[in-house]
């Protein structure tokens, strides 16, 4: 009686182990598991054994029947294994395949580089400031320390409208005086984002339409020292923690002293390379102690207060990080340039 | 202003370094744009030279002076000639087509030979015949017969000049033969931009006096006195000044017997390379005076001036300074005939005007070969009428213009007089009438300023030594007297830049900072009081509205600002009324446009986006933009326009970029209900309330699918489809609808909920369900929906158009609209009875105010 049980189990799982499918287990299971299997019926014949056999024969039966169960799990476990595998190897894509597009819209260039001037100088205290295009003559240069006819005003071509001494700004400097003006006696730390025009021919290094953001600090302590500092720290957080500056004498009717200040090329870190000609440097802003007249013209006593001032240009700034050869492409829009940003 | 530095070292020592002092310059303010560098060698990589550089060292061994022994005919041609040529080292032949040696052909032997640069085979030189600056190898040819194998060069050919008709004659002063061209005339030219303030710096002394100070150096000014020794000039002119607050000063010398011919060769070359061409020597001396003190002069022939003046009647010639009367004439020098304006300052004398004052002189009074007696005027003028003036003529090429346009001190005058006067006597022969005729009616009292040496710390953040501070004042010739706390500084009568008072003391602690370096200026934070803050809120949701139509996936443009009426006339329907735009709008309109077609600024934004669209229309199928911008409105009476901004968004083509997966609807034309989703969406975003949307009529678009933006009843806006007639008027390829919207942001934004309160998530299941109801197609969905809302109240949570359907079935002027509404309560659940009873609610009021039915 027991061989059968030994023959039983071999037999057993010999075709477990060629069950490959859930098909077959299922039939594996009801041949040597089920109802009508072996088995059972054997389980059936026990009680015709011998009274002192039965006990041994019984545990027997069990011991045979746990084990094919437990080797029905895991033969289960593997062919469901197989399976998964199987069918996740049918449901494989080409995922070289491009995606689904999304479109997806952006701000203009321009703008980007605005938000990210007026993000760092947001945090270094300084508040926006917006003043007209349209401008006198008086706010845009005669407050601004040139007189009519001066000199300093061949640095600015200018579009005149037809309504005498109206013109458009050429620089946001304009706002300086605004901004004193609706502020003073306070104390001052704004920017002055805003679009300026210049008449100029339109070609792929100049434009008659440009924007610039002006600063503007005034208070009773504001020295040059200050505006070194102010400034640096400005182009380290624009271009990375250790960028280095330099400042040059430069000339604005509206500062003094007045200054050019370049920043080490953040390209090549100041080795020289095709994008500040060799030089190591690019020049990205003009600056200076606010001048006298101008502070006097704002409000401010210049013999109390001091005040320095700069002003950038954000199209130069994204010229020189990605490369634009042609300001141009600024006004155009055409989205195969507008894109790429 | 060009600097060569053989000329600048006369006045002061250089340093080894033209790369450093390049360098010190421009930080000083002096910009150095360019390097020429005229035969000397270039610098070094490692020397970090940033300006511009041009020009190439000249061989010592290929490029050397050579003695042209004689000068035969050519056996072929007439105009060729065969030079022989020792170069130091042995003869050669060479052969030339020089129109300037063919003087000396067929002469035999030269007496004493011709120094020339000579180039021997194998020199490296500009191209001649090339136009611009192209380096070539000289090479064995075979001219009309006759071997070359070297080459007398030209100007051009050595980057000194652009001449190119003769070769370069040197004169007798010549070192011999053999020496390398380099040693003798090479140099290296320095280009300075010259900023507005520093006019004083437009010469060569005033470069070398800025190189003394930043070196501490001493400056070397030419002091030599003039010999005098004909008679009193006062006797043979006299001067007028009849505006002396444009002409402060006049001054005159006279020199007779002068003999007209070239300038020695070393002041040739110094104009040269300074960018000027040597003429006579008596125009010469004028322009290299100018150059070296930065005081420009002007030659008259006397003898013409004389019988001007007999001929007018006059004894002595006297020159006369006025204004000009208006439509009065002169032939200038430079041959042009010239209307004046009556703020335009003129030398005249008794028969007429002469030139105009501190510009250009007359054609008829110039000095030409035969002139024999010469009057040198310097003067003093006014530099903003001097300005005008050279721009109502468009006289900017003018060297003495350019000069007193920026101020010239009229200290000067009688220095640059005496000094031309000098060097006409010895290099032109001539005898110097004794005393200078000099009208200075009232000299200007020379500027002090007190300067307390805490003003030098209140403006830089850096404490300088009184000691230092002196020093850098005196180095540029200031005049200082130590006070204490305080010094008294007096402004040396070459400059005219230092203001009074506060100005003044900006003004020297400017010229404290140059000479101390920025450099050494410290770095530091502000200490000074934190501003109050005022922030900025209308920028901030105007950036809130640009990243809400980036998130709906347009494109944000910035367009010209200036335009032309008829271009924005295009956005507008043909033949409808209105002045909003095009020719008969009032604009902001440019005196002087850059060009035809932008020549006012802009009174419509949508006019600018369209154009956008126009100009992408052909390379994307799918277009979808946006642009917050100003337009510009003349207000009646004042004097500047309104400036209010815009906010455009424009839609066209296919709704999404067609792909290999296809799928529905992907590549259908956006329409209307696109533009006004994206119009919901920004509603939407920005939480405003009351908004509706109108059909009405609008000068862009179609008429049956527009509708204005109305937000608690106030216009703020509208959207639609471009009118046929617009978008045939530009250039749109397909058939696609072009959908915009147009928002006057200030009044959207002004309509802004400062708060807004959220519904609490009810924790009570709600019921879903869908009406379809048949009305009239006249009947707008705005009218149902607002019904279905109010009558459905609180427990109404959303109302949801699914369908709308025409049909036969539904019968002609009949259209279903399926409404999904849901039901909930804050309160509890909702039963199917609830339900019923708010949906009966609602279909009757649809019955009975819109003859609504449930569609079977």
């Amino acid at each position: 009686m027991l061989e059968i049980f030994e023959e039983l189990e071999a037999q057993a799982l010999a075709a477990l182990g060629t069950a490959a499918s859930s098909e077959d287990l299922k039939s594996w299971r009801s041949e040597f598991l089920g109802k009508k299997s072996r088995l059972q019926q054997s389980m059936a014949q026990l009680g015709k054994l011998p009274k002192e056999e039965r006990p041994a024969a019984g545990r027997r039966v069990n011991t045979v029947r746990q084990a094919l169960e437990k080797a029905f799990e895991e033969q289960t476990e593997v062919v469901k294994q197989r399976e998964l595998e199987a069918s996740l190897d049918a449901e494989s894509l080409d995922v070289t395949l491009p995606g689904r597009p999304r479109s997806r819209g952006r701000l203009h260039v321009s703008t980007q580089i605005l938000r990210r001037i007026y993000a760092i100088w947001a945090d270094m205290g300084f508040q926006i400031f917006r003043s007209r295009d349209v401008e006198t003559d008086e706010l845009n240069f005669q407050l601004l320390n040139f007189p009519p006819h001066h000199p300093a005003r061949d640095m600015q071509d200018t579009f005149h409208t037809v309504t005498p001494d109206v013109i458009l700004r050429t620089h946001t400097s304009a706002g300086q005086i605004h901004a004193m003006r609706a502020l003073h006696p306070e104390p001052i730390r704004v920017i002055l984002p805003g679009m300026c025009y210049r008449y100029e021919q339109i070609t792929a290094r100049s434009e008659c339409q440009f924007h610039q953001v002006e600063g503007l600090a005034v208070g009773k302590s504001i020295r040059m020292s200050d505006l070194k500092g102010t400034l640096t720290d400005f182009a380290r957080r624009l271009y990375g923690p250790t960028t280095r500056t330099r400042f040059r004498c430069s000339y604005f009717p509206f500062t003094e002293p007045s200054a050019e200040m370049d920043v080490e090329c953040f390209l090549c870190r100041g080795e020289g390379c095709n994008v500040c000609k060799y030089t190591g440097w690019l020049e990205i802003l003009g600056c200076g102690m606010v001048q006298p007249n101008v502070l006097r013209n704002g409000g401010y006593d210049p013999s109390v207060y001091t005040g320095f001032a700069f002003g950038m240009g954000p199209e130069r700034i994204a010229m020189l990080s990605y490369g634009i050869r042609d300001i141009r492409q600024f006004w155009a829009n055409d989205l195969r340039f507008l894109e790429q940003f | 202003m060009r600097v060569p530095l053989s000329w600048l070292a006369e006045y002061v020592d250089l340093p080894d370094s033209n790369v450093e002092l390049s360098r010190e310059l421009t930080f000083a303010g002096l910009e150095v744009e360019a390097m020429h560098f005229v035969g000397k060698p270039l610098p070094a990589k490692e020397e970090g030279l940033e300006a511009k550089v041009s020009g190439f060292e000249w061989s010592p061994e290929h490029l050397v002076v050579g003695d042209v022994l004689e000068v035969r005919a050519h056996p072929d041609a007439d105009r060729l000639v065969l030079v022989d040529l020792f170069d130091g080292e042995e003869k050669h032949v060479v052969v030339t087509g020089a129109p300037n040696l063919f003087a000396w052909r067929g002469e035999g032997p030269l007496a004493q030979p011709l120094k020339v640069a000579y180039a021997r085979l194998g020199s490296q030189l500009y191209d001649g015949h090339k136009k611009g600056w192209h380096l070539t190898r000289l090479e064995k040819a075979r001219i009309r017969g006759v071997e070359s194998y070297s080459m007398i060069c030209s100007e051009k050919e050595l980057g000194i000049s652009e001449e190119h008709e003769g070769i370069l004659l040197f004169d007798k002063g010549a070192p011999a033969a053999g020496t390398p061209l380099q040693d003798y005339i090479g140099d290296v030219v320095l280009d300075i931009a010259i900023t507005p303030n520093m006019s004083r710096n437009a010469s060569l002394l005033g470069v070398a006096r800025e190189v003394a100070a930043l070196y501490g150096k001493e400056l070397r000014t030419p002091t030599e006195g003039v010999e005098m020794a004909g008679p009193a000039t006062s006797e043979r002119i006299s001067i007028e000044i009849r505006e002396p607050v444009i002409n402060p000063r006049f001054t005159a010398t006279l020199i007779e017997g002068v003999e007209v011919g070239p300038s020695p060769y070393w002041m040739q070359h110094r104009l040269r390379l300074a960018g000027m061409r040597p003429i006579s020597n008596i125009v010469d001396i004028t322009n290299y005076v100018m150059l070296e003190t930065g005081q420009p002069l002007h030659a008259f022939d006397y003898d013409i001036l004389r019988r001007r003046a007999e001929s007018a009647g006059a004894g002595k010639p006297k020159l006369i300074t006025r204004l000009a009367e208006s439509g009065e004439k002169l032939t200038t020098l430079d041959g042009i005939d010239r209307e004046l304006d009556d703020f335009t300052i003129l030398v005249c004398d008794e028969a007429g005007v002469l030139s105009l004052g501190g510009i250009m002189g007359g054609a008829e009074s110039e000095v030409s070969d035969e002139t024999t007696n010469v009057l040198l005027e310097a003067a003093g003028w006014d530099l903003i009428s001097v300005r005008r003036s050279v721009q109502a003529q468009s006289l900017q090429t003018s060297e003495a213009g350019y000069r007193f346009s920026r101020g010239v001190h009229p200290a000067m005058a009688s220095r640059g007089n005496l000094r031309a006067a000098e060097l006409m006597r010895r290099l032109g022969n001539g005898v110097v009438c004794s005393g200078i005729v000099d009208e200075y009616p009232t000299p200007p009292e020379p500027v002090r300023v007190d300067l307390p040496l805490s003003e030098v710390d209140r403006y830089l953040g850096a404490e300088l030594p009184k000691n230092e501070v002196i020093s850098h004042l005196e180095a540029l010739e200031f005049e200082v007297e130590d006070q204490g706390e305080s010094l008294r500084v007096t402004m040396p009568d070459h400059r005219m830049d230092i203001g009074t008072g506060v100005v003044g003391i900006a003004d020297l602690v400017e010229e404290v900072a140059r000479i101390h370096g920025y450099e050494k200026i410290p770095e530091t934070q502000i200490t000074d009081t934190t501003p109050p803050q005022h922030g900025n809120p209308e920028l901030e949701i105007e950036e809130r509205v640009r990243d809400v139509l980036v998130d709906l996936g347009l494109q944000e443009v910035i367009t010209y600002r200036l335009t032309h009426p008829d271009r924005e006339a295009r956005i507008r329907i043909p033949g409808e009324e209105g002045e909003e735009v095009g020719p008969e709008a009032s604009y902001v309109r440019l005196a002087n446009p850059i060009a035809a077609d932008r020549e006012v600024m802009r009174r419509s934004l949508l006019a600018s986006v369209i154009e956008i669209v126009e100009t992408n229309a052909r390379t994307r199928e799918s277009l979808a933009f946006f642009e917050i911008g100003k337009i510009y409105l003349p207000r009646p009476g004042a004097e500047l326009p309104d400036e209010p901004y815009r906010l455009v968004l424009a839609l066209s083509g296919s709704r999404q970029s067609a792909s290999w997966l296809g799928g529905e609807g992907e590549t259908e034309a956006m329409d209307f209900f696109d533009c006004k989703g994206v119009v919901e969406a920004l509603v939407d975003a920005l939480h405003l309330e009351g908004v509706t949307y109108e059909a009405r009529s609008h000068p862009s678009f179609h008429p049956g699918r527009s509708a204005v933006v109305e937000v608690g009843g106030t216009v703020v806006g509208a959207l639609g489809e471009l009118h046929p007639a617009v978008r045939a008027a530009y250039d749109l390829p397909g058939s696609n609808p072009v959908l915009a919207a147009e928002f006057d942001l200030d009044a959207l934004l002004a309509r802004r909920p400062e708060h807004y309160e959220i519904r609490e998530v009810s924790k009570y299941p709600a019921i879903v369900e869908d009406l379809a109801l048949v009305l009239d197609d006249t009947t707008p969905a705005r009218e149902v929906e607002a019904l279905i809302r109010q009558t459905g109240g609180a427990r109404l949570v959303d109302l949801e158009l699914f369908d709308l359907y025409h049909g036969e079935q539904l019968g002609a002027g009949k259209k279903s609209l399926a409404y999904r509404l849901t039901y909930q309560s804050d309160e509890g659940t909702l039963t199917d009875k609830d339900a019923a009873r708010l949906r009966n609610k609602v279909l009757k009021r649809l019955e009975r105010e819109l003859g609504a039915v449930l569609r079977g």
